[in-house]
C-alpha cells in the first residue's frame, strides 16, 4: 500500500483547483489567450496542401499535342503496387517506335509514392497535387489515358 | 370560469415554456462543449444549427422501438416515464414570474412548495432504478444502484442546506420566498453562500451530472441505466435528465437567486413589471443552466468511493455545522430586536 501523500487543507476541498479548471474552460470558450477552432468546415474550405504533395497522375504532352509517353514500361516496372498497365502500338510519329494505345492507373492500387514520376526518362508521367479521387464504383477508379492527359 | 381559463393559459404557457427549453439546452450544450473543447459542434441544420435537436427527435422517434429479450416489459416501458413525469411535475411550484396583482404566477400555490419540489424531485430516481433494474443486465443493474444511493445521500445534503435557508426565510411557500428577497443584496445567497454551494453540488449530484454522473459513467457501465435503451424510450431518459436540470436551476434561482427580482431596480407595476420579472427569472436559470454546462465540460467524473466521501464526510456535516451557526445567529438576530424594539 503506498502512504497516503500530505497534501494541505485546501486542496482536499477541491474548490480552488475546481474554479481554476473552471477559468481555464472559459478561457477556451471564449477563445482568448490565443485558444481558436481548428475545424475546416470542408465542402466550403478545403485543406492547403503543401507543395510537392503526391496526388493523382498526369500524363504530359508535347508541344505539338502528343502524348509524350514513348511506352517504354518503365514506370510500370518501377511501380510497387503494380498498377499501371500499358500496351503499346507502332508510333506514326518519326521521332519515336512506340508509344501507348492502352495506358491505365488503378487509382485504388496506386500508394502514390511517385516512383513511376522517378523512373520516366521522358518526363512524361508526374503526379499533380490534386487529392480528391471520387467514384462510385472500382470501375471508375481505373484512369484511362484521355484522363490522365486531361489531368 | 374566467379564472380557470387564466390558469388554464398560465400552465399550459409554463410546461410549454419548459419543454421549448429542453431542445434549446441540448442545442446550447452541444455548442458549449464544442467551444470548450476548441471545435465548433452541430451547425449546418438550420442556422446556428437550430434545428438540430430537431433533427435528432425525428431520429430517435423513427427508430424501431426495441424490447430485449431479457426485459422486464412493464418496468422497462415505466423507467423513462418515471425518469420524465417528477421532473415536470415539481415545476408546478416554481414562481416562474410576478402576478399582475402582486403574488407570484405558480401553476400550484402550495403552502409547503419547498417540500413539495424537494419530494418530487427525488421520485426521480425511480425512474433510473427501474430502467436499471428491469434492463437485467449487470451495468444496468449497477448504475441503477449507483444512482439511487447518489440520490439518496445527496438529497440529505441538500434537504440540510435547504432548512438553513428557510430558517432565515421563516416560511415554505416559494412564492413568499422569493417576494422576501427583493432587492440583490436581500438574495439568499449572500444570507446562505455556504448552503448556496452545498444546495449547488447536490443539485449536481441530484440530477446525475458530471463531475458526479456515475449513473451513466460510460468508461466502466457501458451506458449504464440506460444500456439497454434505445429510440423514444432513451429519449425520454434525456428529456427527463433536461428537465430535471430546468427544474433543480428553477429551484436554485428561487431559493437564492431572488426568484424573478430583477436585482438592479424595483419592478414598475402591472403588466411591464410582470414581464420583466418573468424575464428576469428565465435569465437567472439560463446562467445556472449554462453553469451546469460548463462544470460538466470542466471537471472529470468522480469516483464512487470519493463521491460518497464528498457527500457524507464533506457537505452533510458542513450543512448541519451551517444550521448550528444559522439558527444561533438568527435566534441572537431575534433577541437583539425584541431588546432593542421592547
Amino acid at each position: 500500500m503506498t502512504p497516503r501523500r500530505q497534501v494541505s487543507w485546501l486542496f482536499t476541498v477541491y474548490l480552488p483547483a475546481v474554479l481554476k479548471g473552471l477559468g481555464n474552460t472559459f478561457l477556451h470558450l471564449i477563445k482568448a489567450k490565443g485558444h481558436k477552432t481548428f475545424t475546416i468546415q470542408y465542402p466550403e474550405q478545403k485543406k492547403e496542401l503543401r507543395p510537392g504533395f503526391r496526388g493523382e497522375h498526369r500524363l504530359n504532352s508535347d508541344e505539338q499535342g502528343r502524348e509524350k509517353c514513348v511506352a517504354c514500361f518503365m514506370c510500370s516496372t518501377a511501380c510497387p503496387a503494380n498498377c499501371i498497365r500499358i500496351v503499346a502500338e507502332e508510333a506514326p510519329w518519326p521521332d519515336r517506335d512506340k508509344r501507348p494505345k492502352i495506358f491505365e492507373i488503378d487509382m485504388l492500387r496506386c500508394i502514390y509514392c511517385g516512383m513511376c514520376e522517378e523512373a520516366c526518362p521522358c518526363d512524361a508521367i508526374e503526379l499533380t497535387e490534386k487529392p480528391y479521387q471520387v467514384a462510385t464504383s472500382r470501375a471508375e477508379m481505373i484512369y484511362s489515358k484521355e484522363k490522365l492527359l486531361g489531368n | 370560469m374566467n379564472s380557470i381559463l387564466l390558469d388554464a393559459v398560465v400552465v399550459v404557457s409554463i410546461f410549454g415554456g419548459l419543454m421549448g427549453i429542453v431542445p434549446l439546452l441540448v442545442l446550447a450544450e452541444r455548442r458549449i462543449a464544442a467551444g470548450i473543447q476548441n471545435r465548433i459542434g452541430p451547425n449546418r441544420v438550420g442556422p446556428f444549427g437550430l434545428l438540430q435537436p430537431l433533427a435528432d427527435v425525428l431520429k430517435l422517434l423513427f427508430k424501431e422501438e426495441v424490447y430485449p429479450a431479457q426485459v422486464d416489459k412493464v418496468l422497462y416501458t415505466l423507467g423513462p416515464l418515471l425518469a420524465f413525469l417528477p421532473a415536470a411535475l415539481a415545476f408546478a411550484v416554481i414562481p416562474v414570474g410576478r402576478g399582475l396583482e402582486g403574488g407570484s404566477i405558480q401553476m400550484a400555490d402550495i403552502n409547503v412548495g419547498v417540500l413539495y419540489a424537494i419530494t418530487v424531485i427525488s421520485l426521480g430516481v425511480y425512474g433510473i432504478s427501474f430502467g436499471g433494474w428491469s434492463s437485467n443486465n449487470k451495468y444496468s443493474l449497477l448504475g441503477g444502484i449507483r444512482s439511487s444511493a447518489q440520490i439518496i445521500s445527496y438529497e440529505i445534503a441538500m434537504a440540510l442546506a435547504l432548512i438553513s435557508v428557510l430558517m432565515v426565510a421563516g416560511d415554505l411557500h416559494l412564492g413568499r420566498i422569493v417576494e422576501q428577497q427583493q432587492g440583490i443584496i436581500h438574495w439568499n445567497v449572500f444570507y446562505q453562500p455556504v448552503a448556496f454551494v452545498i444546495f449547488l453540488v447536490a443539485c449536481f449530484a441530484e440530477n446525475n451530472r458530471l463531475p458526479f454522473d456515475l449513473s451513466e459513467c460510460e468508461a466502466e457501465l457501458v451506458g449504464g441505466f440506460h444500456t439497454e435503451y434505445s429510440s423514444m424510450k432513451f429519449g425520454m431518459f434525456f428529456l427527463g435528465e433536461y428537465i430535471a436540470m430546468v427544474v433543480m436551476s428553477s429551484l436554485l434561482v428561487t431559493l437564492f437567486l431572488g426568484g424573478w427580482d430583477p436585482g438592479l431596480f424595483p419592478l414598475p407595476d402591472g403588466l411591464t413589471g410582470t414581464v420583466l420579472s418573468i424575464g428576469a427569472f428565465v435569465a437567472k436559470v439560463l446562467v445556472v443552466l449554462f453553469v451546469y454546462v460548463w462544470v460538466r465540460w470542466t471537471l472529470p467524473r468522480f469516483r464512487y468511493d470519493q463521491l460518497m466521501r464528498l457527500g457524507w464526510k464533506g457537505l452533510v456535516p458542513l450543512a448541519m455545522a451551517n444550521i448550528v451557526v444559522t439558527g444561533l445567529v438568527v435566534s441572537a438576530y431575534d433577541t437583539l430586536r425584541k431588546a432593542s424594539d421592547g
